[in-house]
């Protein structure tokens, strides 16, 4: 018990003088899943609005691949990006294993399916009534489609902070193809899972409370944003 | 020149069941028209083709202009408007709800604040301009969707079952509007219905749609 609140106190401590290394990991990892997030909307919201407004053969396949890579095991996720991007595999060539970028792919491939599949829900929960709705008073197919993504706005927001969400806290696909190196690739959940190893408790219990503050706060908004659609519409 | 309507032997079929039989009609003078019809019977079949939202199997569709046949696209949706059963309102407030269909025509926003005022007055609505339209009951969205219809005066209206969902007061009120819009904006309305007396009430010509054809006037 000792050990444990000696760790608390160091962690607050090097969180109070905003320690170099400390600051460092947040921000990698920051960058990390930000830049993975921003790539993973631009890409899963149009193949969003695409399956929900639209119908064309194979959309059934795609909504059903993207409902299965939601949950997709982040180990198997490094596991197949490490054989990718290892010098005998076929894009080894690009010098990636063990960079950001190799993690911001891994953390892109878990994002992309949520923001995707999640927007699809959104669309397709508002889409006949508010298609029909905007059609019959004029709208051009541009201007349906601007529509129904802002009607279903609330909805879309949830499906990327809920990615944010996922790809903060991972850990197994960056830690394969990211290879935790000091002050490169080293982000928040891997430096803990690393410290916990070696027994180094008191930056493990810093960073494991910077994440679950960010995560809190993650959730704290997800939550303001669904109450704000709640309270919109009074249901 | 004012638009009119011409539907020729349009056939509609859902899953094998035929919806409509070469169905006919022209609507070419000015007036409300009452379809009339048991649920089922295709009215609703007829007008989500006659407002273009869906194709028929077979037969046509045609929008005159004087003589002249109308090109079917946004030009034309945008002269035509078609009031469903189910209004689908979106989730902003009623005034916004009623501008849309001018905002998306790049209206004026003087003009457009003048119109959506009058709308909201003619269906009764002034005090609810700023609430969320998804807070309102099934009889006052049902008057948003007039109200989103009328603003933009559309030559030919379609309104689909319009008081299906309400109460005997907000039939009564929408009954009122309607009969309040004969002679302003619109020129041709065509109303669907299963309610006999509300067709008498409301008709300038009544007609009648059994098997999927419309059989008599």
């Amino acid at each position: 018990m000792d050990s444990i609140i000696e760790g608390f106190s160091k962690a607050f401590f090097l969180i109070l003088n905003l320690d170099q290394e400390l600051l460092s990991i947040i921000f990698l990892s920051l960058e990390v899943s930000g830049t993975a997030l921003i790539i993973a909307t631009t890409l899963g919201l149009p193949l969003g609005a695409l399956t929900g407004l639209k119908k064309f053969p194979g959309r059934g396949f795609i909504i059903s691949l993207l409902n299965t890579f939601m949950g997709l095991p982040p180990v198997v996720v490094g596991l197949f990006l490490y054989l990718l991007l290892s010098r005998r595999g076929p894009i080894g060539f690009m010098s990636l294993l063990y960079t950001p970028s190799a993690m911001i792919i891994a953390q892109l491939i878990l994002a992309f399916p949520i923001v995707a599949a999640l927007s699809h829900s959104a669309i397709v929960k508002i889409e006949p009534l508010i298609k029909q709705a905007s059609l019959t008073l004029g709208a051009t197919p541009f201007q349906v489609t601007t529509t129904v993504m802002k009607e279903a706005r609330y909805g879309i927001m949830a499906g990327i902070i809920a990615s944010l969400g996922r790809v903060m806290a991972e850990v197994g696909a960056i830690l394969i193809v990211g290879g935790n190196i000091a002050g490169y690739t080293r982000v928040m959940t891997t430096t803990i899972a690393l410290e916990t190893d070696k027994g180094n408790f008191e930056l493990a219990l810093a960073l494991g409370i910077i994440l679950l503050t960010i995560s809190f706060i993650i959730n704290m908004v997800l939550y303001l944003i669904q109450r704000k659609g709640v309270l919109q519409t009074g249901k | 020149m004012n638009l009119t309507l011409v539907v020729s032997r349009i056939c509609k079929s859902f899953n094998a069941k035929p919806v409509l039989k070469d169905c006919s009609f022209s609507f070419e003078k000015s007036g409300t028209y009452v379809l009339m019809g048991p649920n089922g019977s295709g009215k609703s079949t007829f007008f989500r083709i006659c407002a273009l939202l869906e194709e028929p199997d077979a037969g046509e569709v045609r929008y005159f202009s004087g003589t002249e046949i109308v090109k079917k696209d946004v030009q034309l949706r945008r002269r035509i408007t078609l009031l469903l059963p189910r209004v689908g309102v979106f989730n902003t407030t009623v005034s916004k709800n009623v501008s849309y269909g001018l905002r998306i025509r790049r209206t004026k926003g003087i003009e457009i604040n003048e119109k959506v005022d009058k709308a909201l007055e003619f269906v009764g609505l002034t005090h609810k301009r700023n609430q969320n339209a998804l807070t309102l009951s099934s009889g006052e969205t049902q008057r948003i969707g007039i109200a989103r219809a009328i603003v933009l005066e559309p030559e030919i209206l379609f309104l689909d079952e319009p008081t299906a969902s309400v109460d005997q007061e907000n039939t009564a009120a929408i009954e009122d509007i309607i009969l309040r819009m004969k002679g302003k904006g619109s020129s041709i309305v065509i109303i669907a219905t299963h309610d006999m007396p509300q067709a008498e009430r409301l008709a300038d010509r009544l007609l009648i749609m059994k098997d999927g054809r419309i059989v008599s006037t």
